[in-house]
């Protein structure tokens, strides 16, 4: 048997303490544990990017975590974009480029733009594209998630 | 989905890391990195280890040093790390743009440099930069520290000859002799993905001709494999594209047991060996200084 184990953690600005099975991966944990269900769980093995999450600011699969690796650290989910009713610039620029239609990738590919933008406000194509690499979308297509990318950079004060 | 139960370890320093693998047998021990591959293979549990080593927590092995030479970098330094060093670009570019070429930024945030080390996978870009450049692995087990040569220390498919209670602890990276031409050329299908065949060389000019030319092809075999009859070809030769395509079909003829499986069949993986070694020279010699093409 394994031996459950104390955490601590910050998600989303709040602080949790919880009591976990070491087995259970970070994905699961945000979901059944604390109902933040934003984040989806595809194919977990990280290969489709849809449970891609904030880790201390840089984007991860939170299907390739266990939730007890994050004790003491800082997680973001898609549940941190909005403030009430008023949505993230990177939401409204999904929204107005056509960046979603069945929305299941969407929350992934949004954590991980968010790490672009906070880190460089004017990326280039290749270097969205990289990024964009990392999360799979079998609807929309990509090229209206790259609108996006760069209309959330202009609404956020970069270049895009 | 979730892995199968394990115990779990994560301790803070390697002297504790190495305790749990003396203290136990090590074969039921799964030493956990970065856990871009591990953490898979639990999910699906295609692994299922009695004991979890998590390293970490382990902050002595988080590092990135420039040393005389070369660089110094921990097992567990994540390949954004590396991607993000100002210094590797410029001390190793080659090793640089292996990193870049792996996965996505989600999977290097996390992916170690250790880790894809030891994981071996043949169709890893890392390994092939290691074996081109000769980078030395270090290890540290109950018996003390030993220093591997990469060509010593892949061994064949997801196999490595660290010992049962070893853990890698250091990837040294010597800087590109100046002068040195390079290129990491591979295909694979989506963006990310591991390479169907990649090839990696190295080479200078010399009085118009090649020196000391490196070639390497890695997801053909077993593992990353350094080409001998392709690089006397080309040794003290004019760079030409002539030349570096002769020595591609070289590569290709002389390559032994190609692995054949979903993604490609052993014919194809032939003559991308000869390709991307004819484009992994071509490249090398212009950045060298030679007007191959």
């Amino acid at each position: 048997m394994t031996a459950a184990r104390q955490i601590r953690v910050r998600v989303n600005g709040e602080e949790y303490d919880a009591v976990v099975d070491p087995r259970l991966t970070l994905a699961d944990f945000l979901r059944q544990e604390l109902g933040l269900t934003g984040t989806h769980v595809g194919c977990e093995h990280g290969v489709c990017g849809v449970c891609n999450v904030l880790v201390d600011g840089r984007s991860v699969r939170s299907c390739l975590m266990l939730a007890v690796q994050v004790d003491g650290l800082e997680v973001e989910t898609v549940e941190s974009l909005a403030e009430g009713e008023k949505l993230h610039p990177i939401q409204e620029a999904f929204m107005d480029e056509h960046g979603l239609q069945c929305g299941f990738c969407t929350p992934g590919f949004m954590m991980s733009i968010k790490e672009l933008l906070d880190r460089n406000p004017s990326p280039g194509d290749d270097e969205i594209m990289d990024v964009l690499g990392g999360s799979i979308c079998r609807c929309t297509g990509y090229t209206g998630i790259l609108r996006a990318v760069h209309s959330a950079a202009a609404k956020m004060g970069g270049g895009g | 989905m979730k892995p199968a139960p394990f115990e779990y370890a994560a301790p803070n320093t390697l002297g504790e890391a190495l305790s749990v693998l003396s203290d136990n047998d090590p074969d039921e021990v799964k030493i956990l990195a970065g856990g871009q591959s591990l953490m898979p293979l639990l999910n699906m549990r295609l692994a299922r280890p009695e004991i979890l080593l998590d390293l970490t927590r382990v902050e002595e092995l988080d590092y990135l040093r420039e040393v005389d030479g070369g660089l110094a970098i921990g097992a567990m330094t994540t390949k954004r790390a590396v991607e993000e060093s100002p210094a590797v670009r410029e001390r190793n570019p080659l090793f640089w743009q292996a990193t870049a070429l792996i996965g996505h930024p989600q999977i290097r945030n996390r992916g170690t440099v250790g880790g894809s080390m030891v994981q071996a996978d043949p169709a890893a870009e890392y390994p092939a930069a290691a074996v081109a450049t000769d980078v030395e692995l270090v290890a540290r087990g109950p018996s003390g520290e030993r220093v591997i040569a990469a060509d010593d220390f892949f061994v064949t498919y997801l196999t490595t000859s660290l010992e049962p209670g070893e853990i890698l602890t250091e990837v040294r990276v010597p800087d590109l002799p100046p002068g040195t031409g390079w290129s990491i050329q591979e295909l694979a299908r989506r963006h990310g993905d591991f390479a169907i065949v990649g090839a990696v060389a190295t080479l200078r000019i010399e009085s118009g001709r090649c020196a000391d030319p490196r070639l390497v092809v890695f997801g053909a075999t077993d593992r990353a494999r350094r080409q001998p009859e392709a690089e006397a070809a080309v040794a003290g030769q004019t760079p030409d594209a002539a030349l570096f395509e002769a020595a591609g079909a070289k590569a290709a003829e002389s390559l032994e047991d190609p692995t054949q499986d979903v993604h490609a069949s052993a014919e194809y993986r032939r003559d991308l060996v000869r390709v991307m070694c004819g484009r992994a020279l071509g490249e090398a010699a212009r950045r060298a200084g030679g007007a191959a093409s």
